[in-house]
């Protein structure tokens, strides 16, 4: 349970950062009024939409962590045999970063106001994320026919299980990018438009980070990191 | 203390970037509905509903370990079946879906002084997959095999099993489903709560000006969303292990003379993602209460909170250490005796901030003008039933006291005691309360007292004398316990006396059920303010409030939520919309 307490480690360091600017040491019983630095205090100047997303990201990390959690406990058991990961893996994390990459750019154009290049960055963004996905499934039929099956060993359950996981997150971001796409084909308000294309890249970069940290989760680096990091300590 | 600007310097508070959803027809105004107040009565009224069926399962296994032998139709399967239903339909279904989705609802966005909701599209949808998992619960008594039967904890191997009810039917994998959608619609919901409090706080409403009621359900939304993942994790990989032949969590078994296709998985890693998620959820369900009941006293008592900022630290302490205590839980799954010692120390730490929103609560009475409402007895009752709990809590966090109790009926009224009686008496005093806000009229208090008696009384002699059954050693999880040499017939006697108190409290919550329908049409007109409260859902134009809370301009916040009998001010009171001093209130933390 290491990597959950660690990410929750995290969450609560940031937690405490904000807290600490809430001057949670003042009397409230003796202050009353409005004071200038209460009126900053009301809310964060971020949209509410991206804090919303932040926190979603966060209990979308969670998940994902608990999934890393399971996976090394499972992993320190006998029955456990690493499966060959696919070469095409690492074409699908090109694919990926380069959905992520196009979105990053219509996200740049947004804020310039230049709307074919926003257009273009979303339509590049959906299908290079399509194409990962597809790229998983024949991942998935190649490691099928290859006779690693889903319930032949816990390696693979996990594979398949977290694979999927991590599909249907991008799956569901497609239909945020679908939303924000057509929005942006309908005339929808400039400041609106970009609001929309800063989510989905936000989004976007998170899924392609957890990728990244699953790949070298499934690839076996991560346990590897994990070895060495103990033997420095001990 | 001193004014610090004049009130005519603030800017008119108005949310600019919200737009308020204006429903057209009946269809969208009271059943897919995106106001907030309206799919808080939605959640409340789903998780009532099926809060009583689990009520007639608590009867139905009082009326077998009562009167044993006495009821053909109660069969140990069905035994099992009742009591795995009535701990999972209470403590998520029933608890957190009402501390959660309806008080949050309602509270949330009145008490900081917001129109709505902010996603409120995703807040309605939130209520709907609640439903749906509802439903699905549901539908899972009327499976072939019936519901599972695996106990509230679905501990595998055995929930997947064929001795298990529902084992090897669709009791355990409607189960899973139904605990996923819950997740994912209590997902959707929990980041409304937050991102509510976070954003779409008025003028003036500081974090330190919030009423403890938000700051409970707050803080409870938060360690949500991050514990519902690990049991979203363990119902899905538990889900596969049943549906697809994987082998997570089960080990090789041989049933029945018969290999089963699993092999090597460890039932221990459910039980650290269960536990990972099921103790936080005791105070996810706790610190809503903790916030309210902190309200009601005050409230009713007439006097301001006492350590203000002692109960918010110890709200968010409580919070933060909820999530390194949970494997006290698993003493007995034979873990690493250094783990024990580890658990110990820190689920006895947790102790500390937890008495010392016990004290502050006692010392805001201490001198107050202490009127016993209907919601005032039960926040009383709820200090003494919540200390009860909590001090067996501290016999059963030490590892050598805990292995011996561990399976007795001494857990079973710990736990009862602690997160079933406490909770739900504080959400009786919160109905009573804000009873008039969401309707406009007071529930008829002759019936009110009635209830509050024989439920305190009635819980109480259920499950003190609980702890002594445990304390001789009988077995929790029994169906049938007649033929046990400890079952002595003081005992029997006991358990009989037990069961009829269970259907006495039963029988009150039904008086309680009449009255809150009762009262809607006939109930006394209660005004905007009848408990003449400073928090802003009291200070409304209208009761009940419209979509949208308050009038043409959102009220502005000038001090905190507590401003009760303030020396010098002209009434008792002093609403936190009202600008000014009027001297300061001499308490401090």
């Amino acid at each position: 349970m290491s990597v959950i307490l660690v990410f929750l480690a995290v969450v609560v360091g940031f937690v405490g950062w904000w807290l600490s600017h809430q001057r949670l040491m003042s009397k409230p019983w003796l202050e009353q009024g409005m004071a200038g630095d209460f009126v900053a205090l009301d809310r964060s100047a971020l949209p509410t939409a991206k804090i919303g997303l932040g926190v979603f990201l966060a209990v979308v990390g969670c998940l994902f962590a608990l999934f890393t959690s399971a996976y090394f406990m499972r992993m320190a058991l006998s029955d456990w045999q690493p499966l060959p990961l696919p070469r095409l893996l690492w074409l699908n994390t090109g694919v990926l970063v380069l959905s992520s990459v196009a979105l990053q750019c219509a996200s740049v154009a947004a804020r310039r106001g230049q709307l074919d290049t926003v257009k273009l960055g979303l339509v590049t963004a959906g299908i290079t994320a399509l194409a990962f996905l597809v790229g998983q499934l024949v991942a998935w039929r190649e490691l099928s026919t290859d006779g690693y099956l889903l319930s032949s060993n816990p390696a693979n359950s996990f594979f398949y299980l977290i694979t999927g996981m991590h599909g249907l997150h991008i799956l569901g971001g497609l239909v945020g990018l679908a939303r924000t796409t057509a929005g942006a084909w309908n005339g929808a308000r400039p400041e609106r438009l970009r609001l929309g294309v800063e989510l989905c890249a936000m989004y976007w970069h998170f899924l392609l980070f957890v990728w990244l940290a699953i790949f070298a989760l499934l690839a076996g680096w991560a346990a590897a990191f994990i070895d060495i990091c103990r033997q420095l300590l001990t | 203390m001193v004014d610090i600007t004049p009130a005519d310097a603030v800017p008119p508070a108005e949310v600019g970037e919200m737009e308020l959803y204006h429903p057209h027809s009946w269809w969208t105004k009271y059943v897919f509905s995106q106001d907030a107040k309206v799919i808080a009565i939605q959640y409340s009224a789903t998780a009532t509903a099926i809060g009583m069926v689990a009520l007639v399962l608590s009867w139905l296994m009082r009326l077998q370990l009562g009167f044993p032998g006495t009821f053909d139709f109660i069969t140990p399967e069905a035994y099992y079946q009742f009591i795995t239903m009535h701990g999972m339909i209470m403590v998520i279904y029933l608890l957190t879906a009402l501390f959660l989705g309806g008080f949050g609802n309602y509270l949330i966005p009145l008490m900081v002084g917001a129109r709505d909701m902010v996603f409120p599209y995703v807040n309605m949808l939130s209520y709907w997959i609640y439903l749906l998992a509802v439903l699905v619960l549901v539908s899972s008594f009327f499976a072939p095999g019936g519901p599972t039967g695996a106990g509230w904890t679905l501990y595998p191997p055995q929930a997947i099993m064929t001795g298990t009810p529902g084992g090897q039917d669709w009791g355990i994998i409607l189960m899973l489903v139904s605990l996923i959608l819950f997740i994912i619609g209590f997902t959707m919901g929990g980041l409304n709560y937050v991102v509510t409090v976070l954003q779409a706080r008025t003028r003036g409403m500081t974090l330190m000006r919030l009423p403890l009621t938000v700051w409970g359900i707050f803080t409870a939304t938060v360690m949500a969303l991050l514990a519902f993942p690990a049991l979203f994790v363990a119902c899905v990989m538990m889900l596969f292990d049943r549906a697809l032949g994987t082998s997570f969590f089960m080990p090789a078994i041989v049933e029945m003379g018969e290999q089963l296709q699993h092999s090597g998985g460890s039932p221990i890693l459910f039980q650290h993602l269960f536990w990972f998620f099921g103790h936080p959820e005791v105070y996810i369900v706790a610190l809503p209460a903790f916030g309210i009941v902190s309200d009601l006293i005050s409230t009713h008592a007439r006097k301001n909170i006492f350590g203000y900022r002692m109960m918010v630290w110890a709200i968010v302490g409580i919070g933060a250490l909820s999530f390194v205590v949970w494997a006290h839980h698993m003493y007995v799954s034979g873990m690493h005796p250094y783990f024990g010692f580890f658990f110990a120390t820190t689920t006895l730490i947790i102790a500390v901030p937890t008495a010392i929103k016990v004290y502050n609560w006692v010392l805001t009475l201490w001198r107050g003008d202490i009127h016993l409402t209907i919601p005032m007895l039960f926040a009383l009752a709820f200090i003494v039933t919540f200390v009860n709990g909590g001090l067996t809590g501290l016999f059963l966090g030490n590892v050598v006291v805990d292995v011996p109790l561990s399976d007795t009926m001494f857990v079973v009224a710990h736990f009862h005691m602690v997160m079933g009686v406490a909770p739900i008496l504080v959400i009786f005093g919160a109905i009573y309360h804000w009873y008039p806000k969401v309707t406009g009229r007071m529930l008829n208090e002759t019936l009110g007292q009635f209830h509050f008696w024989v439920t305190f009384l009635g819980a109480y002699l259920i499950f003190f004398p609980m702890h002594y059954l445990g304390l001789v050693g009988l077995p929790r999880r029994y169906a049938e316990l007649t033929d046990m040499t400890i079952m002595t017939d003081s005992a029997h006697h006991l358990n009989s006396f037990i069961s009829i108190m269970a259907f006495m409290v039963g029988f009150a919550q039904l008086v309680f059920l009449f009255n809150l329908i009762w009262s809607i049409r006939h109930g006394r007109e209660a005004g905007g303010n009848p408990w003449r409260a400073t928090t802003l859902e009291w200070q409304t134009s209208e009761t009940p409030p419209v979509h949208g809370n308050f009038g043409k301009e959102l009220p502005i916040v000038y001090r905190w939520a507590y401003d009760y009998s303030v020396p010098g001010a002209k009434e008792d009171f002093i609403p936190q919309n009202v600008p000014g001093s009027f001297g300061t209130s001499k308490e401090s933390a």
